[in-house]
């Protein structure tokens, strides 16, 4: 890939207490790129993800989007710690699916995809709300836009949860698992909806053990473990391929499974 | 079915002919001990509505002579006043409390849950007392520089009316009730949901007030209905600074005509009747509160009463 990554993460490091749980991940997305991270549990893949979205803040490296520094400002020669306020604004670019949808079941589906664009970006109801019902349409739940979250399958919520996150244009998308607490036959509907977003040139950095999904969509796979990137390129590379041992064990025991 | 296919089919041997069997056409269950319970109730009703008619101590004559009477309607208006002044500066002041209590900054948690301590520690009578006798510790209040010059200052004693020590008692002591109870709410609401709206780039502000106290209010609602009519009773508390609410007022009737057990069967109509509106109205309060939080939507106000006319037609 040649041009400037939309996502740079360099030498990240992260602690909870004692467990060092990113160890120096360098990891780069590129505009319109969709990038896979495999990896056992526990090793850092939502740490990592999180931490793009300043859910979590990182103790070391740096991690940028759209050249912005995340997290951080220059000011002077010292870097000091974003303001709320900034961080908020600054999460507007990035949007993020997680593992259990997290809609808020208060607000009807519309009003869900409706709450940011119009809270946050103060863009005219009217127009937000034509934007919505055209995202919901696009993700198969036109006809659901009245319904509450709790009245939808899981697949469902979930596809209207990708359709809020879209509703703020993010320029870079984050799924935290997004079918891993899907019954089974619910998941080929959330793949098929990222699929469409792939399509349409949407730069995505997906967690997911749907190692189909990676072959069939993904630019690049990378494999996170013990807190570092151990392998990284084209899906057949890495799949069919794996050249390291680690990731050879991993694979094995998730395709034999 | 024989043996045979039973066993293959798994199904657990049976006596009867299973083709025959239908619960439809099961016996009705019997309670035997409602029945007993309900005659032993209806004795019990009988020996109260008999002790009711027949003691003349009760004076309805006289109970029905004060029951509209103007000053204790006025007395009810104090009542109501109160209640509601009291109770909206203790929800205010407890969401603000239940937030610093949550905050990040430990300085701010550290206040607030002083005030949580200091306000439930101590009974609410002897705050109620001490509002209106402050002139006594402090008998000028004033606003200025601390330590410096004063800008404008108050007669304690006249500032401080009956009304303002009960309104200043009775809030700032519910105030430390009703953060426990925002606060109990506010933890109620999974993480996920304010991780959600940060993610969409909801700042701390907009995250409270439209994605996790909308949700937190239906725990938070029903200790509220309970302690609005906490309140409601809390202000009878207030005779004790000549303040005339609904009990003080039939107090100084019965004060002056000895008709004490007849007044005061008044006022406790007039609590019974008020708590029961609040009662009714918590109810709608709530399931305004629940919309979303399971598969059905709960009907409106309006839908409930279309609901409660029309009767149901069978699928
Ligand atoms: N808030 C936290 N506090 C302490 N430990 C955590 C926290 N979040 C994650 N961890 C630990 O960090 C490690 C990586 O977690 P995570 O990033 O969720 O892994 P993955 O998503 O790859 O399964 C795990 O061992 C987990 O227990
Ligand atoms: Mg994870």
């Amino acid at each position: 890939m040649t041009g400037t990554p939309l996502l740079r993460a360099r030498n990240v490091r992260k602690r909870f207490g004692h467990t060092e749980v990113l160890k120096g991940v360098d990891l780069d997305v590129y505009p319109g790129e969709v990038v896979v991270l495999l990896g056992p549990s526990g090793s850092g893949k939502s740490t990592f993800l999180r931490s793009v979205n300043m859910l979590e803040s990182i103790d070391g490296g740096a991690i940028t989007v759209a050249g912005e520094l995340v997290g951080y400002e220059r000011r002077g020669s010292r870097l000091h710690k974003l303001p709320d306020r900034k961080v908020a604004r600054a999460r507007r670019h990035v949007g993020m699916v997680f593992q259990h949808f997290n809609l808020f079941p208060h607000r009807t589906v519309l009003g869900n995809v409706v709450e940011a664009p119009i809270g946050v970006l103060r863009e005219p109801r009217a127009e937000v709300t034509d934007r919505a019902r055209e995202l919901l349409a696009k993700v198969g739940l036109a006809d659901k836009a009245d319904a509450y979250p709790r009245q939808l399958s899981g697949g469902q919520q979930q596809r209207v949860a990708i359709a809020r996150a879209l509703a703020m244009r993010p320029r870079l998308m984050l799924f935290d698992e997004p079918t891993s607490a899907l019954d089974p036959e619910l998941v080929g509907e959330v793949l098929g909806t990222m699929r469409d977003l792939a399509a349409e040139g949407l730069t995505m950095l997906v967690v997911t053990h749907e190692v189909a999904f990676a072959r069939e969509v993904a630019d690049r796979v990378v494999f996170l473990d013990g807190g570092v990137v151990v392998e990284s390129g084209a899906p057949a590379d890495v799949l069919d391929n794996p050249s390291n041992p680690r990731t050879r064990a991993f694979l094995s025991r998730f395709l034999a499974a | 079915m024989d043996t045979d296919s039973r066993a293959r089919s798994g199904a657990p041997p049976t006596t009867g002919d299973e083709a025959e069997v239908d619960v439809a056409t099961a016996a009705p269950q019997r309670h035997p001990w409602r029945w007993v319970a309900g005659a032993v109730i209806l004795v019990l009703l009988a020996q109260l509505g008999h002790l009711l008619v027949t003691n003349h101590n009760f004076e309805w004559g006289v109970v029905f002579s004060w029951f509209n009477a103007q000053s204790v309607g006025r007395g009810i208006v104090t009542t109501l006043e109160l209640t509601v002044i009291a109770m909206v500066i203790g929800i205010a002041l407890g969401v603000v409390l239940a937030v610093g209590r949550l905050s990040h900054n430990p300085l701010l948690r550290a206040v607030c849950g002083a005030y949580v301590w200091f306000f439930r520690g101590t009974p609410v009578l002897v705050q109620l007392i001490f509002w209106f006798n402050l002139s006594a510790l402090l008998p000028r209040l004033s606003v200025g520089v601390p330590f410096g010059p004063e800008f404008v200052h108050w007669n304690t004693n006249a500032l401080i009316t009956p009304m303002l020590a009960a309104i200043l008692g009775l809030g700032l002591n519910e105030g430390a009730y009703m953060a426990e109870i925002v606060r109990g709410g506010l933890l109620s609401v999974d993480s996920g949901q304010t991780e959600a709206a940060q993610a969409l780039g909801m700042g701390r502000t907009r995250t409270l007030f439209k994605v996790v106290l909308p949700q937190a209010m239906r725990f938070i609602v029903p200790p509220t209905g309970n302690q609005v009519i906490n309140m409601v009773k809390a202000t009878s508390l207030v005779s004790v600074i000549a303040l005339s609410d609904l009990l003080y007022t039939v107090q100084a009737v019965y004060n002056r005509t000895f008709q004490t057990i007849p007044l005061l069967v008044v006022a406790c109509l007039w609590y019974l009747i008020i708590t029961s509106v609040l009662y009714v109205g918590q109810y709608f309060v709530e399931r305004y509160y629940s919309r979303g939080a399971t598969r059905h939507t709960p009907p409106s106000f309006f839908e409930f009463l279309k609901i409660k006319r029309k009767p149901e037609v069978a699928p």
